[in-house]
């Protein structure tokens, strides 16, 4: 059912079954029947590693979402709760035990940490009187989680907010205990290359936890050549800018969470044929995007404006298919249509379904809004007038147009212009406290913060030289048959990609000059292999990195990366791996302080 | 050349051999007179303790461990009460309740359950514990008409359940947990007579009696059959009786000894008998039984079979044939060829090999080993397919057991007891025993992995050197380091554990410095009260949920001031701490800003406290704190912005008592669109002039809002004020969008003529919208204009076309 995860170079479905392996033990710890209590946040990334039925095997019976006050009342034997090590959540916890042991004292109470135990909360538990009521107190590591056939994810969506904004580092620990995980089941990866404060904090933590387990170390061949560490603040810009590729832009529009997306139910109703669907159906449409969908892997990764074309080309080969049966005379041959009916029927309804969320995404695209909006991102990127206050900006603000897509331009030029000017950069500062609250005081600073806007402090721009030098924009960028990544922003070369490429080939060395503009060290380690375990390389077999993009990675960019996974002469493929899947909305969306107000 | 053969001695089918092991290293004036001795199995230990019955209260007995090569291990005064038995176990206690009986007799015994001892007390009663780890007392039921100690007795391990067997001369009871039952044995002769010694085999299956008669009967130890009686013609008592046999006896048989011989009794009623010279101690083994008396140890046990069938006179056995091919080879004879052309023809050199190197095994003489291994190196050059695994392993162990049988070691196993007891077992002996070097030595030439081998004994050796006062912090922490070095599994935290146990904090520091493990090292400096390092390491380690650990334990621990202090030079720490009040303590967050003068994020701290004031004024007066804040920071925007906010909220707080309007908390925008639907007109404009609103945000407003409302004429009037900052394409857009042509229209002309075409577009105005494309000559504009012309727009269409090719 997760076939998907092992079709690629690096089987991932191994670690999902590791997963899957440690979950199961720790549930039959708790032998008879269970409800699980959720930590509402966890629902989401643990659907990518078990559904309700491996639960439900296990003899869970019922499910809830962790809130205040009473349990609900469940007639089972063992409750868990299924949380993540914050405090507040222990004291809803102690609540809800408080609240419980009065009526039933039968039922078994457990903790699962996800994804580490944790002193302070056990501490806090303690504190509350109730860390004796648990008959177990676990510790679900679930750091790096299998998304795709190519792609993990942490699914740690503060991980930026707080690397950057409040110098805590808890998800780089995370992280290097995650890639600890991952040497332990693929091998140890013989070279690191990193670029960035946190990446150079990554990288240390595991060669020192590599240390600390030394002589425990496993005699697998390494799977992976190379590990590329790349902070996010080296590349403010890429999420910044809107994604052109089908899924990227399914992610600007509609937002695509835990690999599902929910889309407007009216492009979907009238698809089921004879059906008199009179009443259109109000509930959204869940659809679940992954590499497992043949057609979806297929047209995820290309440019929005080249999908079109691969829709109906796609809808030719099916209609041919269907055709067959009249050709099919023999028993045989009908017998032999029958049995890919199935596989076929299935193509149909996924091509039903991505034309109509491509019809969607068609709407969006062909209005003026988003083209101009676009132009403004292209003028920005190729260095036209960051250094003036933006009439665009300006009338989107007289508009009201919402508030994220304003910090997201205003953000996009302060990158751009390597800063802004105070006259601009207060003018639009103002603009945006009178219009949209003065709240938003807290979220100007925390971007300022985090170096998505700031002053200009001196009057050299560095981003043009890091344009040109990485040919960052490319002028005649083909959309149908991509031969640059830069198709990805139908021109803008994200900078992230361009690193790992050059440092492919060339290699880094060629741009040194480059690197030092851009944030924090970068660095290359080695990490000595237990003799022989080193790879024989057949002729022509190419090499396998895994990038890690710490503080997210967007759509658009694991697009790039595919591409040049396939590119004939690139000899490396790769697999990606992240905090947090984002675009520049949910970005910025996480650095946004929203004080409620108490006023009566 | 000794015949190997020299010291065998028939014993029915089989033989038996009394080899030397050591002549012993003590000196023992006395020799083993009046001493009680233990020896523990497997070639343990020697412990002696000498008059174990006190002459006078005053004179202490000494205590002394040897090595079963006699050198000497510890020694010290025995202070308790009077000794009845020695045996091997680790420390215990037997409790109260046997310090109050008497204890008359005692046995040590050893079963799958572990150590065991059953003691005879002073009131006739057994008490057993099976495993004096796990200690549980067991009085076991009470033996009819037994008066004092039984005449002997031996503790028997049978389906699961250990039991005593006892005689109380002519009766024999078993005694178990809860019945004590009578027995008899066997098939004994009747004029047996009473039983005065027994004795049970090492693996308690079998069972040795011998009567006042001298009749000695064996038999399985669950006594339904008999294996044999054997009349020794002896009516003495002897001193001790132990079985010898080994796995897969052939001939199993009882030692028994007396002052001066030794009798070997085969179940075949055969006998062999050694005269001794000496007070001698016997000590069973699994396969034979050591012979320990003041000058020399001994072990006598039944010649393997292998190395029967290799060694026997005449033998025509393969190993024994290839034994002498290589012989003969050795001494460049052609016979060799003879021999070996004997064994391939019974295609039996694989056969060959292999005896030879099994008796290597089981042969102590190190020049026996060699002759036979390389005996079977050169027949194994004569096989094809000869797997080397058992030459290599067996080459091997026989180094490691001839370096353990070294007498400055003195652990004399045997290759049978070696494959029992374990490789493990034996480095842990070693361990105890401190020969470090060698048990390291030998863990790297066995190839162990690091965990079960050399870092288990770097682990042990580390936690002992700690412990040596007469060493310096220094000089030991050198020596670690040096020794231990990065050793994967070896723990430094457990060691320095182990040093501060010692009372050796100083040191324990020193040690944890080299912990790769920072997470590791944090729980014993704290313990340690170190805390101030127990930070840092938490640090060091990354791991965020250790940090709060240590941080929470310095907040209870410390003054606030320090703590705060403490913090400061620990940046990482700090940060998680902010958070922690971001989330928990509020208040303590300003304290902390405070106190590291950070203005911006204490004028931050303000903003977000004013959100938390349920009444204006606490919010204004927080704000206020946080314009100064501001100011302090040199942040004269924000501190702007802020003044703002409060004239604002002012001004909302003044017009809503006024005229109910319900703009608190609104923005400035938002408050301004209020006023406008309101028709408050005035007051949006003292906004807009006193707030500096940028007059094209403020347009659009008035513009929207007015059409929203309407209000045409208002809009008009608006419109004329003055330049539109917007344009007046804006003023066209908005009044379509309220469905108003009619008001549209009149702003059309008013358009700059770039905007022109749209603006007639927009008001669906196709001609006007040509006229003004064609009247700019622009191709673009044009090709609009014709997008949105139908079929029916014929005329208009030519004309645009015409414009535009005239143009070309």
């Amino acid at each position: 059912m997760a076939a998907h995860l092992s079709y690629g170079r690096v089987n991932l479905n191994i670690l999902r079954e590791a997963a899957r392996k440690e979950l199961r033990e720790f549930l039959d710890k708790c032998a008879g029947s269970k409800a699980i209590v959720w930590d509402e946040y966890l629902t989401g990334p643990f659907g990518l590693i078990a559904q309700y039925s491996l639960l439900k095997e296990h003899e869970v019976e019922k499910m809830f979402t962790l809130k205040s006050g009473k349990l609900p009342s469940a007639d089972v034997k063992n409750i868990i709760f299924f949380v993540r090590p914050r405090l507040e959540l222990m004291d809803i916890i102690a609540e809800n035990v408080f609240s419980e042991d009065k009526m039933h004292s039968s039922r078994d109470f457990h903790i699962l940490f996800v994804p580490r135990r944790s002193m302070l909360c056990e501490q806090r538990l303690k504190e509350q009187g109730v860390l004796a009521s648990f008959v177990n107190i676990d510790e679900y590591i679930l750091d790096l989680i299998p998304y795709d056939g190519d792609l993990l994810s942490m699914e740690y969506e503060s991980a930026f907010r707080e690397c950057y904004l409040e110098n805590d580092q808890t998800s780089l620990y995370h992280t290097a205990k995650g890639l600890m995980t991952l040497q332990a089941l693929y091998g140890t990866i013989p070279q690191i290359y990193g670029k960035g404060d946190c990446a150079r904090h990554v990288a240390n933590m595991m060669l020192r936890m590599k240390r600390e387990f030394a002589g425990s170390q496993n005699q697998i061949l390494p799977v992976f050549d190379t590990l590329l560490l790349l902070d996010r603040n080296i590349d403010l810009l890429t999420p910044l800018a809107t994604q052109l590729t089908y899924e990227g832009l399914i992610d600007e529009i509609y937002g695509i969470t835990n690999g599902y997306v929910k889309l407007p139910p009216e492009k979907f109703a009238q698809k089921k044929q004879g059906e008199a669907s009179k009443d259109l159906p109000t509930e959204s449409k869940k659809l679940q995007l992954n590499s497992a969908e043949e057609l979806y892997a297929e047209i995820r990764d290309k440019n929005f404006n080249a999908v079109g074309a691969a829709l109906s080309k796609k809808a030719k080969i099916i209609s041919a298919a269907f055709e067959e049966r009249h050709n099919a005379k023999t028993v045989g041959e009908i017998k032999q249509f029958v049995s890919q009916l199935p596989h076929m029927q299935a193509a149909r309804s996924s091509l039903a379904n991505h034309t109509s969320i491509a019809e969607l995404i068609k709407d969006i695209t062909t209005s003026e809004a988003f083209f101009e909006n676009l132009t403004v991102e292209q003028e920005f990127m190729t260095g036209v007038d960051t250094d003036k206050v933006n009439t665009y900006i300006e009338d989107c603000i007289a508009q009201k147009d919402p508030l994220i897509k304003i910090l997201r331009l205003m953000c996009m030029q302060s990158v751009c212009n390597n800063g802004l000017k105070q006259k601009v950069f207060e003018y639009y500062k103002r603009e945006i406290l009178q219009t949209y609250g003065y709240e938003h005081i807290l979220t100007l600073n925390n971007l300022e913060k985090a170096s998505l806007l700031k002053l200009q402090t001196s009057s050299r721009n560095n981003y043009p030289t890091i344009r040109k030098t990485l040919k960052l924009w490319m002028e005649d960028a083909n959309e149908q048959n991509p031969n640059d990544i830069s198709y990805v922003y139908s021109g803008y070369a994200p900078l992230s990609v361009r690193l790992t490429q050059v440092l492919a080939r060339p290699g880094w060395r060629s741009i040194e000059e480059v690197l030092k503009l851009l944030p924090g060290p970068h660095f290359e380690e080695r990490q000595q292999l237990p003799a022989g375990l080193h790879k024989k390389r057949q002729q022509g077999e190419n090499r396998t990195t895994l990038v890690f993009f710490l503080g997210g990675v967007s759509y658009a960019e694991i697009a790039a990366l595919r591409f040049l996974s396939q590119m004939e002469d690139s000899g490396m493929e790769y697999i990606i791996a992240t905090t947090k899947l984002l675009n520049g909305t949910t970005w910025i969306k996480s650095l946004m302080d929203r004080p409620e107000s108490q006023i009566s | 050349m000794t015949f190997i053969t020299a010291n065998w001695n028939p014993l029915g089918e089989a033989f038996y051999r009394k080899s030397e092991l050591y002549e012993m290293c003590w000196n023992l004036r006395d020799g083993l007179r009046d001493c009680l001795v233990a020896a523990a199995p497997y070639g343990g230990p020697i412990a002696l303790l000498r008059e174990p019955v006190r002459r006078s209260p005053s004179s202490r007995p000494q205590l002394e461990i040897y090595s079963a090569s006699g050198v000497s291990i510890a020694s010290f005064p025995w202070k308790s009460g009077p000794v009845v038995h020695l045996g091997w176990t680790r420390h215990f206690s037997m409790g109260q309740e046997v310090v109050q009986s008497q204890v008359l007799e005692a046995k040590v015994f050893h079963s799958p359950y572990g150590t065991g001892v059953a003691i005879v007390t002073g009131s006739s009663r057994f008490i057993m514990a099976t495993n004096i780890d796990d200690l549980k007392l067991r009085r076991l039921p009470e033996v009819p008409g037994l008066q004092g100690k039984p005449s002997c007795w031996v503790v028997l391990n049978q389906d699961r359940q250990t039991k005593v067997l006892l005689s109380t001369g002519s009766e024999l009871y078993i005694l178990d947990n809860t019945s004590c039952t009578a027995v008899s044995l066997p098939g004994l002769a009747p004029q047996g007579g009473s039983i005065v010694h027994m004795s049970v085999s090492f693996s308690y299956k079998y069972l040795a009696v011998l009567t006042d008669s001298g009749h000695l009967w064996t038999g399985p130890s669950h006594l339904q059959d008999k294996m044999s009686e054997v009349d020794t013609k002896k009516l003495t008592p002897p001193k001790q009786m132990v079985w010898c046999r080994r796995p897969k006896s052939q001939q199993p048989s009882v030692v028994l000894m007396w002052d001066r011989l030794l009798m070997v009794v085969g179940v075949c009623q055969d006998t062999i008998q050694f005269p001794t010279e000496d007070q001698c101690v016997l000590v069973g083994e699994m396969d034979g039984v050591r012979i320990i008396s003041s000058t020399n140890q001994e072990l006598l046990q039944e010649v393997p079979l292998v190395c029967q069938e290799i060694f026997k006179i005449a033998s025509m056995a393969p190993g024994a044939l290839l034994l002498e091919a290589h012989r003969e080879y050795e001494k460049s004879s052609q016979k060799a060829d003879e021999y070996l052309r004997e064994i391939k023809e019974q295609s039996m050199l694989g056969e060959a090999v292999s005896q030879c190197i099994e008796a290597a095994g089981h042969e102590y003489d190190p020049n026996t080993q060699k002759s036979l291994m390389r005996a079977a190196s050169f027949g194994k050059c004569f096989l094809t397919d000869f797997s080397p695994g058992q030459f290599v392993t067996t080459c091997r162990e026989l180094r490691v057991l001839n370096s353990v049988r070294e007498s400055s070691v003195g652990l004399p196993l045997t290759h049978t007891q070696f494959k029992q007891m374990t490789l493990q077992v034996l480095i842990d002996r070693l361990v105890y025993r401190q020969f470090y070097p060698l048990a390291i030595e030998m863990c790297r030439y066995l190839k162990i992995p690091d965990y079960q081998g050399v870092s288990r004994v770097l682990k042990h050796w580390a936690s002992c050197k700690v412990q040596q006062k007469d060493l310096s912090d220094e000089a030991i922490a050198r020596a670690m380091c040096a020794k231990v070095g990065d050793s994967p599994g070896v723990s430094y935290s457990d060691i320095a554990a182990k040093a501060y146990e010692c009372g050796r904090t100083e040191l324990a520091i020193k040690l944890l410095d080299f912990e790769a493990r920072s997470g590791e090292q944090v729980p014993l400096l704290l313990k340690m009260k170190r805390s101030q390092l127990a930070l840092s390491k938490a640090v060091e380690s990354g791991d965020t949920d250790l940090v709060y650990t240590v941080v929470t334990y310095l907040k209870n621990e410390m003054n606030r001031g320090d703590f705060f202090m403490t913090l400061r030079n620990q940046p990482v720490a700090l940060s998680l701490y902010r958070q922690f009040c971001k989330l928990q303590e509020q208040e303590t967050l300003k304290d902390l800003y405070n106190q590291d003068d950070d203005h911006k994020e204490l004028a931050n701290y303000y903003v977000t406290a004013s959100y938390r004031e349920k009444r204006l004024e606490s919010r204004l007066s927080l704000l206020q704190s946080a314009v100064d804040e501001y100011n302090k920071a040199k942040n004269e925007f924000s501190a702007k912005a802020t003044e703002e906010e409060m004239r604002l909220l002012r001004f909302q707080r003044k017009l809503d008592d006024e005229k109910g309007a319900g703009l608190l908390e609104l923005s400035l925008q938002a408050t301004m669109e209020a006023l406008l639907a309101l028709g408050l007109y005035k007051q949006a404009e003292q906004l807009y002039r006193d707030f500096r609103v940028p007059d094209k945000r403020y347009w659009w407003l008035k513009l929207k809002s007015l059409a929203e409302k309407e209000e045409w004429d208002e809009l008009e009037k608006f419109s004329k004020s003055k330049k539109s900052p917007i344009g007046y394409l804006a003023f066209v857009e908005v009044c379509m969008k309220s469905n108003n042509k009619y008001e549209a229209k009149k702003y059309v002309s008013k358009v700059t003529p770039e905007q022109r075409v749209k603006a007639h577009l927009a008001i669906s105005d196709l001609d006007g919208a040509a006229d003004a494309a064609i009247e700019r000559k622009n191709d673009s504009e044009i090709a609009t204009v014709l997008s949105r012309c139908s079929a029916a727009d014929r005329l208009l269409i030519e004309r645009l076309n015409r414009a535009s090719t005239a143009k070309k």
